[in-house]
């Protein structure tokens, strides 16, 4: 193993989607006690530099592997199926709709209760793209097929982080 | 000032089986320094038995200063020369200090940081806040009558890149090796969890003299995972001084006209709320140019006059529960630290909120440099048995300037340090060859509104059609959350790199001309000093490397052993040489040479790690 190692050799899990969030915390926190600078303070030089960039990729594969919607991009990615967000955004009319319905009901969204109301909806709609995922990636193998799953969570997600903003803005009104 | 020795008879400090390594707190109000002696965590006393240095420095004609007690008790007669929590003026320039003409001394502004003036000229931020911390180091080589081997100085979570460095800058500038910055709740956190054994989730509020933190934490078998972390740095005991002060000078109908009445009005709206924390009802007798009048205050009232305070605090701490994604109930114990948290009212609302009375056990004052002592034994390595681990984040989004004023964000906040993120950006015109970057902090989304950390340029990229370049710009942030920036064109490899010493930070020859003139005045003790250090960093690395071969030593093969042994050699007889500089590159030498060394024992460590792992689950 070295620092080139995939995310999924460095914290010796299965590369697959499906991981036990405590087992994905425990490794990062072992490795973390073997790799952190702070753990080489009174070692001069060459070791701190040694044990930042191991930290580092620990840290960079630990964001990785907790979050699903990365996890299952990283994975396609693996397997020859880049996600290429940037490039490609096309989407089924069905899925834009359903953005679009999810906006209006943002911007009507007056109170805590209505935020609460949409966040659940989009949490419902998350946790189904998920499994969805988790069925096209460890039995199908058909990453190809998962990465429209993945780019359809990239979007939920950017719309969770403004309803999020949302609730911040409401917040610091009532404060 | 007389000489503490306070090793016991017959153990005498051997500075290679123990290195003094204390923990500074350096307050808006007041500042401790602590350090770990027979294995307890505790405060130095000054010479009078008090471990509270007010974090308040005079500065007289010709050079002249008082600090700390000397300094407050003149804070009356001569506010103008007075400089009292200067920590609220770290790294910021004029505009972003709130309400300035308030202050009893007058602020001007300057190209990077504001500074003061005073009769004894200009002062940076930098430069007071040294002496603060340059008193609380002289206590400690007082009380163990060594020298320092490092330190480790706290600052407020919610602290941005420009007010860390300018906060590292201080620790330089007063003679200080820093170990680690680390966060105040962070250290609160370690003070309490070891002290309680404590297990779990644990939010900390921390309400000091002049900013807010809270933080959540997740605690687990030595580990101190910080979750997510937010406050406000502009908020703390001092405004809750200024708008009770602001309700005495309305209900008594005067006017503060002069310097000297602000810092009386001031001294006094203290005094009545540190009243307050114990008796319902206070008296004040306010002596001002403009009249005297005895007033009478309670409670209720000033609870009701500084509730919108309060509730901005409780506001952060609802916003850094969303961001950690738990709910009050999943939250076992609140640590309440900052003096501020005295306050009846504070101790009700956060008991209220989460539901739970908040721990306040250990002294809030002393908690933060309990902690920092317990870091810094632990990095000093004095300790090596020690399984304390921290793990904490970076409060604030860090991002590039892009176009349109907006702000492309390259790590969010709450990001584990130390961390390295890239983004890859492109040229907007034809045969562009330079590309200049914005690094902006913080949460909204126009450049205007993030703080300015620093700009630089990559040049030398070569001609192409727009769109063409592919230039990588990557943040490293260290593990002390201080960041630097590269970018590199990833066709023909130009580079460019900037270590963020903020627009509001101080160049490294200014740190070593402000050091000549300040601190060690004469040229022969700087020289004498230089050479003591070079040989503590030999020695240091004489050491590491000897410990690292007897325990690793199998994986070098003899023509690898030969030449770490000869580089060990060399530096043996080069560090009895009177040159400081010709130390320092032999131990640099020797460090360069250990470097693929260090690499083949890190795997081994994480492959142990893992295998361990890997068997105990089977």
């Amino acid at each position: 193993m070295n620092l080139q190692s995939d995310d999924f050799e460095l914290f010796g899990l299965p590369q697959q989607f499906t991981q036990d969030r405590a087992a994905i915390d425990a490794r990062w926190k072992d490795l973390q006690r073997e790799a952190h600078p702070d753990k080489f303070a009174a070692q001069g030089a060459a070791a701190q530099r040694v044990a930042m960039q191991w930290s580092v990729r620990i840290n960079e594969a630990y964001q990785r592997l907790k979050d699903p919607l990365r996890r299952a991009a990283y994975l396609c990615e693996l397997h020859g199926a880049p996600v290429n967000a940037e490039n490609n955004t096309a989407m089924p009319a069905e899925f834009l709709m359903q953005q679009m319905e999810w906006r209006e009901a943002l911007d009507d969204a007056q109170d805590i209760p209505a935020l609460d109301t949409l966040n659940d909806e989009v949490g419902r709609s998350r946790k189904g793209l998920l499994q969805r995922c988790e069925l096209l990636l460890d039995q199908a193998k058909d990453y190809t097929g998962a990465v429209a799953q993945v780019r359809a969570l990239m979007f939920i997600e950017r719309f969770a982080r403004d309803i999020e903003a949302r609730y911040d803005k409401m917040e610091s009104r009532l404060g | 000032m007389a000489l503490l020795q306070i090793s016991e008879p017959g153990q005498a400090p051997d500075p290679h089986q123990r290195r003094i390594a204390v923990g500074i707190d350096l307050g808006t109000t007041h500042s401790l320094v602590a350090a770990v002696r027979n294995g307890v965590a505790e405060c130095l006393p000054d010479t009078e038995g008090r471990v509270i240095l007010p974090s308040v420095v005079r500065y007289l004609p010709q050079g002249g200063r008082q600090i700390g007690h000397e300094a407050l008790a003149q804070q009356i007669n001569d506010p103008g020369n007075t400089i009292a929590s200067v920590k609220r003026l770290m790294g910021r320039g004029l505009a972003d200090v709130s309400q300035p003409g308030k202050l009893p001394y007058a602020l001007v502004d300057a190209p990077g940081m504001v500074r003061v003036r005073t009769i004894d000229g200009e002062k940076t931020p930098v430069e007071v806040s040294a002496e603060i911390l340059a008193t609380l180091r002289y206590r400690a080589e007082d009380t163990f009558n060594d020298d320092l081997y490092g330190a480790v100085i706290t600052v407020p979570a919610y602290f941005d890149d420009a007010q860390r460095q300018a906060t590292k800058d201080a620790a330089q500038l007063a003679g200080l090796n820093v170990l680690r910055l680390i966060n105040e709740p962070t250290a609160a956190a370690i003070a309490y969890g070891l002290d309680n054994a404590s297990e779990g989730i644990y939010a900390v509020y921390d309400l000091g003299g002049g900013t807010f933190d809270i933080s959540i934490l997740r605690l687990s078998k030595g580990v101190f995972e910080v979750i997510a972390t937010g406050g406000d740095s502009a908020l703390g005991g001092d405004d809750y001084d200024r708008a009770l002060a602001e309700w005495m000078l309305t209900e008594a109908g005067l006017t503060a006209d002069t310097p000297e009445d602000q810092a009386r009005i001031m001294a006094e709206a203290r005094e009545a709320k540190e009243a307050l924390s114990i008796e319902e009802i206070v008296t004040a007798e306010l002596e001002l140019s403009s009249g005297a009048v005895d007033l009478s205050l309670n409670r209720d009232q000033f609870e009701a006059w500084t509730a919108t305070l309060t509730v901005r605090t409780m506001t952060a701490v609802r916003k850094v529960l969303r961001d950690a994604r738990l709910t009050v109930d999943e939250v076992q114990g609140v640590v309440m630290v900052g003096g501020s948290t005295r306050m009846p009212v504070i101790r009700r609302t956060v008991g209220e909120f989460f539901g739970r009375a908040p721990l306040t056990n250990l002294n809030p004052d002393e908690v933060v440099a309990l902690g920092a002592a317990i870091q810094a034994n632990q990095l000093a390595g004095n300790n090596p048995s020690g399984d304390l681990l921290l793990l904490d984040v970076i409060p604030l989004s860090l991002g590039i300037e892009t176009m349109g004023g907006l702000v492309e964000r390259i790590v969010p906040r709450n990001q584990t340090i130390p961390t390295a993120m890239a983004q890859d950006f492109t040229t907007y015109k034809d045969g562009q060859t330079a590309l200049a970057l914005h690094v902006v902090q913080g949460e909204r989304d126009l450049v205007a509104d993030c703080r300015s950390l620093a700009r630089f340029e990559l040049r030398g990229i070569p001609p192409m059609a727009a769109g063409a370049a592919r230039i990588r710009v990557t943040f490293t942030i260290d593990a002390d959350g201080l960041l630097q920036v590269g970018a590199r064109e990833q066709g023909s490899g130009v580079e460019a790199s900037i270590t963020v010493k903020p627009s509001y930070g101080l160049g490294d020859e200014q740190i070593a001309r402000m050091l000549q003139e300040s601190f060690s005045t004469a040229q022969e003790d700087m020289r004498a000093r230089a050479l003591v250090e070079a040989r503590v960093e030999a020695d240091r690395m004489l050491m590491a490397t000897r410990t690292a071969l007897a325990a690793d030593g199998d994986l070098l093969s003899t023509e690898e052993r030969n030449a770490l042994d000869g580089l060990m050699a060399a530096l043996e007889t080069i560090r009895t040489q009177d040159e400081a500089a010709v130390i320092d590159a032999a131990t640099e030498a020797l460090a360069k040479g250990t470097e693929a060394f260090a690499a083949m024992r890190m795997n081994r460590g994480i492959q142990q790690a893992l295998a361990g792992k890997n068997i105990a689950a089977v």
